[in-house]
This record gives C-alpha cells, sequence and structure tokens, in this order.
C-alpha cells in the first residue's frame, strides 16, 4: 500500500484578524471570513470546494449554494484535517473546506472561559476548569522528576516572545518577557502563573485540502500530511486527570504519555523521527504541556524534558523552535476549536516560507499538535513540502 | 496563608444519575463508596458500567476505609466562577483501595498541602435540588 496522503494536499490556509474583541462579527460571520479567506489563499473559488467538514462550514454550504456535498461534523483541530483529508484519498470529494471561528460568546470575564468549564458531576464542584486541570498533570511530573517552574517559565517567554515580533498577533508588541516575568505574574493555579496560560480572544481560521492532481491550478506551492494520529483517553474534563491513568492494551502508553502512539504511528508512517522534525508546532494551553510533548513525542528521555527545554533547542535558531506565531499564549485563542486548528496553519505558512515573523530558514518537516495531557488528548500531524 | 474550609457559595452541584446514584445516596449517609469488580476484583471510580480493567460488567458497589494519600494537587487562584472562594486546593486522592477520586482538601492551611500526605474523607452537605453531600478530605495526624 503506498502512503495514505500521497493524494492530498493542503493548498489554502488563512487566519482571519485576530482580536481580543472582533467589534461587529459573531461566530458565523468570523468563520464565514475565515473560509473565503482559505480559498482565496488557494486561489479557488467557492464552486470549487465539494466537501465541509465542521458545523460552521457547513453554514458555508448552505451560503454559497455548492451542495449537494461531502459533509462531516468533525470539529476540534488536527482530527478534522485527517478527516478531510481521508475524505479525498478515498474519493468521496475532490476539494475540502474546513473552517472554524468564534466571537461574542465570552465577553463578560467574571468566570473563566465557557470551553475551559465544562460541566460534570465528579469535577464541577471541586471548581475544576482547564488550568486546574492541566496543573494536576503537571504537579505530578514535578514530583516525579524535578521539573522546575523556571523550565515552564522559560517555555511561556519563548512563545510569548515569537508572538511579541508578530504583527498579527494579539498581544504583539507586549513583549519581551523574561522567565523572570513569568514568574513574577500573578499565581492562577498553582504551578502556573497567569502568563504560563493561554489567553482568551476570538477569531477564525480555515484550510483548504484538494487532491494532489490538482495543484498546478492552485496560488501557492502545496504542502503534505507525511503523517498523523490521535490519542484519546476519553471525554475531557470529567475524570480525575490522572498522570498514570493507563490503557488495558498498552500498559505503558499511560495519560501522561498520551500523544506517544500518535506520535509513533505518524514518524512510521512518514518514515522519519523526532531528529527530522524542523518546527515544532506544539500545542500550548499551559508552558508544560510544551515540556510534556517533547517527552510524549521521544524528543528526549521520560523526566528529561525540563532539561531539554533549557538547552536551547526551542528557540528562534534552535533545532526544534516552538510555536512560531505566539500559540495560545500570545497569537489568539479564539474559543473552543479555533487555535486547535491554528497549529497547522503556522505549519503550513512556515513550510510556505511567508511567516512575517520567526521563519524558519529551508524547514522541511513541521509537526503540528492539539489537546494536551490534561483533556486526556493529544493530536498530531507532521507537515512536509515533499509529496510522500 | 488561609484555612481552607467546604466552598458554601452557589457552586455547580452534581445531579446524580442512575449509575452514580449509589456513590452520592453513599455520601449522604457518611460513606465514600466505589465498585468493585467481581470477576477480577479492581476498583473502578468515576461510577461506570465496565471495570476498568478488564471490561466486566459485574460490578459490586463496596464501603471505602475514606483513607487514602495525596497523589497530585493545585491551588487556584483565579476562581472558575465567582461562587468560588480562593484559594481552594483541588486533590486527587489515591484511596487505599487503589482507586483515584478528585476533590478539594480542607481543614488545613493552603500551603500544608503535599504529594504523599495521608489524608481521609470529610463530608459536607451542599443542599441543591438532589440534597447533595460532597465528600472533601482533610489532613490525618
Ligand atoms: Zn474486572
Amino acid at each position: 500500500m503506498g502512503h495514505p496522503f500521497r493524494d492530498v494536499a493542503i493548498v489554502g490556509v488563512y487566519n482571519t484578524k485576530q482580536a481580543r474583541v472582533l467589534e461587529g462579527h459573531d461566530t458565523q460571520s468570523i468563520a464565514l471570513e475565515a473560509a473565503l479567506g482559505a480559498i482565496a489563499d488557494a486561489g479557488l473559488e467557492p464552486r470549487d470546494i465539494d466537501g465541509v467538514v465542521g458545523g460552521i462550514a457547513s453554514n458555508f454550504l448552505y451560503q454559497s449554494r455548492i451542495g449537494p456535498a461531502w459533509r462531516s461534523m468533525s470539529p476540534l483541530g488536527i482530527p478534522a484535517v485527517i478527516e478531510g483529508a481521508m475524505a479525498i484519498a478515498c474519493g468521496l470529494a475532490n476539494t475540502v473546506l474546513i473552517a472554524t471561528g468564534e466571537a461574542g460568546s465570552y465577553r463578560q470575564h467574571a468566570s473563566t472561559a465557557p470551553w475551559t468549564r465544562p460541566t460534570n458531576e465528579f469535577v464541577a464542584a471541586y471548581g475544576m476548569f482547564t488550568a486546574a486541570e492541566f496543573a494536576l498533570m503537571a504537579r505530578r511530573h514535578m514530583h516525579m522528576y524535578g521539573t522546575t517552574p523556571e523550565s515552564m517559565a522559560h517555555v511561556a517567554a519563548t512563545i510569548r516572545n515569537n508572538g511579541h515580533i508578530n504583527p498579527e498577533a494579539v498581544y504583539f508588541g507586549r513583549g519581551p518577557f523574561t522567565a523572570a516575568d513569568v514568574l513574577e505574574s500573578r499565581m492562577v493555579a498553582d504551578p502556573f502563573h497567569l502568563l504560563d496560560c493561554a489567553m482568551t480572544s476570538e477569531g477564525g481560521t480555515a484550510l483548504v485540502l484538494t487532491r494532489a492532481d490538482r495543484t498546478d491550478d492552485t496560488a501557492k506551492a502545496p504542502v503534505y500530511l507525511l503523517g498523523g494520529g490521535t490519542d484519546h483517553y476519553g471525554p475531557s474534563y470529567q475524570h480525575p486527570p490522572v498522570w498514570d491513568l493507563g490503557g488495558v492494551r498498552r500498559p505503558d502508553l499511560i495519560a501522561g504519555h498520551v500523544g506517544r502512539r500518535a506520535a509513533e504511528e505518524a514518524f512510521a508512517v512518514a518514515g522519519l523521527g523526532p531528529s527530522d522534525v524542523d518546527i515544532c508546532e506544539f500545542y500550548d494551553p499551559f508552558s508544560f504541556e510544551l515540556i510534556r510533548q517533547f517527552e510524549a513525542f521521544g524528543f528526549c528521555a521520560e523526566g528529561e524534558g525540563g532539561d531539554y527545554v533549557m538547552s536551547g533547542v526551542i528557540e528562534p535558531g534552535g533545532r526544534h523552535p516552538i510555536t512560531t506565531d505566539g500559540g495560545t499564549m500570545s497569537f489568539s485563542h479564539g474559543g473552543a476549536s479555533v487555535q486547535l486548528f491554528q497549529r497547522v496553519v503556522r505549519g503550513v505558512q512556515q513550510l510556505r516560507g511567508e511567516c512575517l515573523s520567526s521563519q524558519v530558514p529551508d524547514a522541511e518537516v513541521a509537526m503540528c499538535t492539539g489537546g494536551g495531557a490534561g483533556a486526556l488528548f493529544t493530536d498530531v500531524l507532521l507537515l512536509g513540502k515533499d509529496r510522500p | 496563608m488561609s484555612l481552607l474550609i467546604p466552598q458554601s457559595g452557589d457552586i455547580p452541584l452534581p445531579v446524580p444519575g442512575p449509575i452514580s446514584e449509589p456513590y452520592w445516596q453513599g455520601c449522604r449517609e457518611g460513606v465514600l463508596r466505589f465498585q468493585r469488580c467481581l470477576d477480577c476484583g479492581a476498583p473502578t471510580h468515576t461510577p461506570a458500567l465496565l471495570c476498568a480493567a478488564c471490561a466486566s460488567r459485574s460490578l459490586e458497589w463496596v464501603d471505602s476505609s475514606g483513607r487514602g494519600e495525596i497523589y497530585s494537587w493545585t491551588r487556584v487562584w483565579r476562581p472558575v466562577t465567582p461562587a468560588f472562594v480562593t484559594p481552594y486546593v483541588p486533590i486527587i486522592v489515591t484511596m487505599e483501595e487503589g482507586w483515584n477520586v478528585l476533590s478539594n482538601l480542607v481543614g488545613c492551611e493552603d500551603d500544608a498541602v503535599a504529594i504523599g500526605k495521608a489524608v481521609e474523607v470529610v463530608f459536607h452537605n451542599s443542599g441543591g435540588a438532589d440534597d447533595i453531600v460532597l465528600p472533601y478530605f482533610q489532613l490525618v495526624g
């Protein structure tokens, strides 16, 4: 069997303006703006789309009257991209639009954002939300391996400095930041300070995938899916986030290493390993999560992630630069799902060489991720310039 | 430092379902219960239809000793909603029978928390439509 995604290419990506508040927009309008932007980026017209992914893309389907078309409701980031690619690989669609956005759903900030606090009878009464969930994972790692708040702060400062110089970031110009700045910011959920955490904002994002044999008509160089996978242990934020939560099929794959199986499978399909990755567009809901992902994906040994991120690899110019647009800490965290697509969007922009800041020269392979241990899932996607 | 106490504001309370009702009824009676597999003996929590170790459907409700040790913790200063008084300290407790439960630490100063410390369950009547009694944990000794 050939490569599963050999016949699929990503040909359009687009982020709308991202901001703390997008005046005049709601969720539907910003997602539609993203959809049109990605189609234009691909050099295509709405009528070229014959497949859509996501609840909001469905609205585009109706408004543009491009139906009947293939449709999936897959909502959350990398799994939606993989599903769109599978639809093309299986011949269910030729050109798939994946679009999402959110605006106006969180503007009164007395409580944490709605997407951070799902209701559940075993966690809600104890004041749990995403920061606390991820903090319980981080604290256990600190206990086992001596991981320090300083190493987490270094991750946060690195990502925030990427956003500081990115004119498209919500927090453009807010820095530069040092690790000391992070450690001096107020505590949210120990060990996470305010600057260890994602922000909240509004925005839209979209991608267009098409058949690899149709890329002669598209505007920019195609980017290919070299491999991908998703690791899930169950619903997020409903059960205790236990580092050692294990499965019965592979007892070695505990929740603290979530994403390892997905990465192993993605690397195997791609014929690559961690040392081949030029850009680490890792999802950054909280600073510790980057340390954990480097361990889970095999860039370093278990327990060594703290030292690893301090070794000069994650900064611009390092071997594995992270989250180059500023991520959810500085670029944008546009809602329940928008930011889960934006690691992929940035990976494509990096491989095209079109980033306005922190462009990694001559990059060949980008690793994009979503989720995190506190949410009991991690998704992985490997992107490349060469057709697999 | 501040003394940790059960939350008394308008916090979100559990709505028991058919699978979880025995757990909450135990709390009303002052007993922390968990499910144990009749086939393999493994404990399961949160309440489920399947054994977490062997997927057997033969589960029985048994009483826990109520004692365990702190597995992980965090201390929250930015409350999830204004109903919560800060700081509060979410903890995961590994119970003596080998199952994990999420709760809050109470009855001590907030900086007394540490992984490995022995704790025991204490119950707090939170009211609500289902007359909910929440299990919290306090340090032992
Ligand atoms: Zn069993």
